[in-house]
């Protein structure tokens, strides 16, 4: 009895989508069976987790790869996006020179950047440079507009009590522009992760450094269509894994005080 | 009307204006003292500069004209400012948002503790430390933000309608609340409200304002005593009085 109700919040929260995801993938492995579909135009759920086993010393080395470089940009987008918000803050007429070039950036879609920068730049760096510049603009303009939107009182009330510009950004804009902060790092993780896809399949690069993407495609030319199956399975579920320890993240700073998590 | 600016004023306005950008004269021609150990309110409808006078006092704006002259070193540590919100972090808890004013001018947690847990027994909030602001009610927020206005035990506490948002029974506690703190620490209050009954039942004196351009019409000492006030025939005459002045105020 104990064991029901403890368990009921959980069950609530997760048993619908599971059995939602374990009857669609029942339907697909039966509807396979039953027409007896080619594992080249459709393979069963069943033979793509095989597939994972079996090709697992090239999938996850590629893992790697792709999540490597998603959060080596990711990293280097909370470096950039941050340092410039607060640059941002501290003078109008640096947001005013620099906003426009970070939204040319922004709206140019990355695709079109990647075989450019791939002229200019070795595989890897182009990669890393192309999920970064599109991880980075979420970042930048939720942090700016979180640094500016504090309480004109408290603005006021430490001005009151004569504090210095570097603690109020400390003290009260910082703290304040964190639940933006949060929220432009859980877009900007996805973006990453895109990014970082996106590039290596303009990049194409085999060998050593291959990540998710360029296995897919290589998959592809061979027709090995369990395998690309496979390595889309590990790429949603990094992006899964990067959204969800984002989310933790966010939960945890905001813990106690932030509308965004407390429960009603 | 010139009075005379006794030893005793800690703050004096002589004939102050503020107009803002857009050229709107916000206040025109005050002249003002206040007077140490006070209970000035400044009473009056919505824009007649009841707040831009408090901020000019505290000197979070200029004065465009006349001149202000405080009889006090270090505006920071003499001044506690108490504003219509309760205006809390609310990432920070009780204790950290009464500790702000002694940690900006460099204090450490240690040696604050003392001053931020007397600060809260002040306002009845004793052991309360750890709460998040987002759990407290309005009322009990109202009294976070007093304790951290008075934990520097400022000379000045200047209160822009603090009260407004509460409801009627909230701010009966705290107006008798305010009249205790008052008497404990000593403070020279400036309060700024548009009740008459909470400015008749708190107040010595009273500075009636207009608006259009905010100026001071008519002054109004209460020396009457304070036992039973709020139901002696005393209270009700200074009501009708305050209500008479602010009715001349609106028809000029």
């Amino acid at each position: 009895m104990t064991l029901v109700i403890k368990t009921q919040g959980w069950l609530r929260q997760f048993l619908p989508p599971a059995l939602v995801l374990a009857a669609a993938l029942g339907l697909w492995e039966a509807i396979v069976r039953l027409y007896a579909i080619p594992p080249y135009i459709l393979p069963a759920p069943s033979l793509v987790l095989a597939t994972l086993m079996s090709d697992r010393a090239i999938l996850f080395p590629a893992l790697g790869v792709t999540l490597g470089t998603t959060l080596e940009a990711l990293a280097l987008a909370i470096i950039g996006g941050v340092a410039l918000a607060v640059l941002f803050a501290q003078s109008k007429w640096v947001e005013r020179a620099l906003l426009p070039v970070a939204i040319v950036l922004q709206v140019t879609p990355i695709i079109a950047i990647a075989p450019l920068l791939l002229i200019y730049l070795d595989a890897r760096a182009a990669v890393l440079a192309c999920a970064f510049l599109i991880a980075f603009f979420p970042i930048l303009s939720n942090t700016a507009l979180g640094l500016a939107s504090v309480d004109h009182n408290l603005v006021d009330l430490f001005a009151l009590y004569r504090a210095s510009r570097w603690r109020t950004l400390l003290l009260l804009r910082a703290p304040a522009a964190l639940p933006f902060f949060l929220g432009g790092l859980r877009i900007g993780g996805g973006l990453a992760l895109i990014g970082a896809i996106a590039a290596e399949l303009a990049a194409g690069a085999a060998g050593k450094g291959a990540g998710l993407a360029f296995r897919i495609v290589e998959a592809g030319y061979r027709l090995n269509v369990p395998r690309m199956f496979a390595a889309l399975f590990l790429v949603s579920l990094a992006g899964i894994a990067i959204f969800a320890s984002l989310s933790a993240l966010s939960a945890y700073l905001l813990g106690r005080w932030h509308e965004s998590v407390l429960k009603r | 009307m010139l009075k005379m600016s006794g030893p005793h004023a800690l703050v004096s306005l002589r004939g102050v204006g503020k107009t803002y950008a857009a050229s709107v004269a916000a206040l025109r021609d005050v002249d003002l003292d206040i007077r140490a150990g006070e209970f000035l309110t400044l009473l009056g409808p919505s824009g007649c500069g009841k707040s831009t006078m408090l901020r000019l006092i505290a000197g979070l704006d200029c004065v465009s004209a006349g001149e202000l002259i405080r009889r006090f070193e270090d505006v920071g540590a003499a001044i506690g400012f108490v504003f219509q919100e309760p205006t809390l972090m609310p990432w920070a808890n009780v204790f950290n948002n009464v500790f702000l004013p002694l940690r900006l001018r460099g204090k450490s947690r240690r040696s604050a503790a003392p001053a931020v847990a007397e600060a809260l027994s002040l306002v009845g909030l004793a052991g309360s430390h750890k709460a998040y602001p987002r759990e407290l009610s309005g009322g009990m927020r109202m009294r976070v933000s007093i304790a951290r206005a008075l934990v520097m035990r400022p000379r000045l506490l200047l209160m822009d309608e603090p009260f407004a948002a509460l409801d009627e029974i909230a701010r009966l506690q705290l107006n008798d609340d305010l009249l205790r703190l008052k008497e404990e620490t000593g403070a020279t209050i400036v309060f700024v409200t548009h009740s008459i009954y909470e400015s008749a039942y708190l107040s010595t004196r009273i500075a009636v304002m207009a608006p259009g351009p905010g100026r001071i019409v008519a002054e109004i000492t209460n020396d009457a005593p304070r036992e039973n006030f709020r139901d002696s025939p005393a209270f009700a005459a200074l009501c009708r009085q305050i209500s008479e002045g602010l009715h001349q105020a609106m028809k000029e």
